[in-house]
């Protein structure tokens, strides 16, 4: 302050400011957004380095892959892994993975937008006995490590006759198990106007016709992000098919993928990569179109990635 | 028009408001619990039920060929004498120990980088949160596996500062920083949901500070922490409880055995190859209970001692 008396007389308007530390001047600003994109970018190279260097692994040659060539750019750039990608493995294509990861992931979005809109409207819209204490489970669900059920679950659905086939990896998403999107609805219905529903049923609407003519509609953006999120989950899915699914023309992507490390070992390592890559294209591709939803989704409702 | 039937409806309903009311409460159980069938009956048949008869066969020896043998506390005992279980035990622990940590601080620091109204915000934003949603994967199991492996992009990178390390994922030295750099890669979603509390956070508090002379430090452990204290508790909790869960990833790298000498077996790869490999289904029953009474306590301790530290609106501050 007291430095400031003398030289700033002599100086222009603009860098006057510069030593007020209450308005920054125009410089000052420059400089630091300069600052604070070379450090965001910074970061963003080296968060999306795994995915560049595996997309740009998927067009080498395998000499090129491991060994001293670091780069990610090659000249030797081709389709070939991709084309060996597409035959497959164990005599099934790689067609068929996508179709049954395909079926999977569309029985998971229709099964839990059904169960868990009408299980999550009970809860949020209609005052039964027993509702809270069934709530507290439900929420106490979200907590449980899955893994304390799997072991009975498979013992009855073997007992039932039902390994190798989709019922187990499915029969959930119908039951409203996955207590997240039910969760995730339950909020966004307490958030609509309790007005809707009275003045409906002055008029003399049950519940269905309430469900299904005024709650459903104005769901939309919670049955978006519940789909998003159930496809790509089940497309992401390991554990459960591991489990259940015995005959690879049966078997989704990830699972297709583990044949393809186990049988190939770094043998065709280019093709391995390339499967990976195509196993993650429908996942990026959501993403990318509906990014704003996903991130819009997470920051509201805490869903995990 | 209309309101005449209304009212004509109204002085009917006050003659007998009792016997309506009712009606209309038994009419609303009925329907609440029609519409919570799909719920109810997953909840029972895939989560209670289950829940029980896993608690049953962790007292048991069965192998799903031959009938369940009562043995008592036996499978119990044997855990702790089980030298591959407590492995499996310090491997999950130290993932959650320092992965868990790491892996907020890397989502708060970023979100607070994030948090101000310049261009490409949304940008960064989307470019660091896609990892979240594809970490887990098969796929990325397998790139890590290449990157981290001998002569991989890691090993090439780190060579050229003259450190050599070798593949990391034949060290059984750095198998655990391997995982924890994946889990951490992966910060995006909880920096989402720090970003969200952050926005919440109303300017004047940090105009007010800058006032009275506060720095940064300050600023961040007097007004940041404490308003976000509710975000952080979420995002501690939920990724606490996500990191002993995690099982593609390690099945991936390892191929399924949890190497190289065991450093790679996770709690729930273990439980997977004593109940599916070893079709040893009463002890990986007894492996299953234990995991939930361990989180179960953790979720208590975390909810016990959250009074201390975490503020909700309203509170005084």
């Amino acid at each position: 302050m007291t430095t400031m008396a003398t030289p700033t007389q002599s100086l222009p308007d603009a860098q006057l400011a510069h030593y007020n530390p209450k308005s920054e001047s125009a410089g000052t600003k420059r400089v630091k957004s300069a600052i604070f994109h070379a450090v965001a970018l910074a970061l963003t190279a080296v968060v999306l380095y795994p995915g560049l260097w595996m997309i740009a692994s998927s067009f080498k040659p395998n000499s090129e892959i491991g060994g001293s060539n670091t780069s990610l750019w090659s000249n030797n750039f081709s389709f070939d892994n991709f084309v060996t990608a597409m035959d497959g493995i164990g005599g099934v294509s790689t067609l068929q993975f996508f179709t049954n990861s395909l079926i999977l992931a569309i029985g998971a979005v229709v099964g839990t937008i059904l169960s868990a809109s009408v299980s999550a409207y009970a809860f949020a819209r209609i005052k039964f006995p027993g509702r809270s204490i069934f709530f507290g489970m439900m929420i106490a669900t979200l907590l449980l490590p899955f893994h304390v059920v799997i072991i009975p679950q498979y013992i009855v659905f073997q007992q039932l006759g039902l390994v190798d086939t989709y019922v187990p990896l499915l029969i959930g998403k119908f039951l409203a198990a996955d207590a997240f999107f039910v969760f995730l609805m339950v909020q966004f219905m307490r958030n609509l106007p309790a007005e809707l529903d009275e003045a409906a049923r002055i008029d003399g609407a049950g519940h269905v016709r309430i469900f299904t003519s005024i709650m459903l509609p104005l769901m939309k953006p919670a049955l978006i992000s519940t789909s998003i999120f159930s496809f790509i989950w089940s497309w992401n899915d390991f554990l459960g098919p591991l489990l259940y699914l015995n005959t690879p023309d049966k078997y989704p992507l990830p699972l297709a993928l583990r044949l393809f490390v186990d049988q190939t070992q770094s043998s065709d390592y280019g093709a391995m990569i390339a499967m990976s890559v195509l196993a993650l294209l429908p996942v990026l591709i959501f993403f990318l179109v509906f990014q704003r939803y996903i991130v819009e989704g997470v920051s509201t409702q805490g869903l995990k990635g | 028009m209309t309101q005449s039937p209304t009212l004509s409806r109204r002085s009917a309903q006050s003659g007998s408001q009792l016997p309506r009311k009712s009606r209309q409460r038994g009419a609303d159980a009925r329907a609440g619990y029609t519409f919570l069938l799909p719920w109810l009956l997953g909840f029972i048949a895939l989560t209670v039920g289950p829940m029980i008869s896993s608690l049953y066969l962790s007292f048991t020896n069965y192998n799903l060929f031959e009938p369940p043998k009562w043995i008592g506390l036996d499978n119990y005992t044997t855990l702790f004498q089980d030298e591959r279980f407590l492995q499996s035990v310090g491997v999950t622990v130290s993932y959650v120990v320092f992965g868990t940590p790491l892996k907020l601080a890397a989502a708060l620091a970023v979100a607070m980088l994030l948090n101000s109204k310049r261009r490409g915000q949304g940008f960064y934003r989307s470019a660091f949160y896609a990892p979240s949603l594809i970490g887990a994967s098969v796929s990325i199991a397998i790139v890590w596996k290449a990157m981290f492996g001998d002569a991989g992009p890691v090993d090439q990178g780190l060579s050229f500062f003259g450190i050599n390390l070798g593949g990391w994922v034949g060290n059984p030295a750095m198998t655990m920083p391997m995982f924890i750099l994946l889990t951490v890669w992966q910060f995006g979603a909880p920096m989402v949901i720090f970003l969200a509390g952050l926005k919440q956070i109303p300017n004047e508090l940090y105009e007010a500070a800058s006032m009275d002379g506060a720095g940064p430090v300050r600023k961040f452990f007097n007004i940041t922490w404490p308003m976000l204290s509710p975000v952080i508790f979420f995002n501690l909790l939920m990724e606490t409880i996500h990191a002993f869960q995690i099982f593609a990833s390690a099945y991936i790298i390892s191929n399924g055995e949890g190497g190289p000498a065991g450093s790679t077996l996770f709690y729930t790869l273990y439980l997977y190859l004593r109940g599916f490999s070893d079709f040893r289904m009463g002890y990986a029953s007894a492996m299953a209970w234990l995991l939930v009474i361990v989180v179960g306590i953790i979720t208590l301790i975390f909810f016990r001692t959250s009074k201390s530290w975490v503020h909700y609106s309203g509170d005084a501050k």
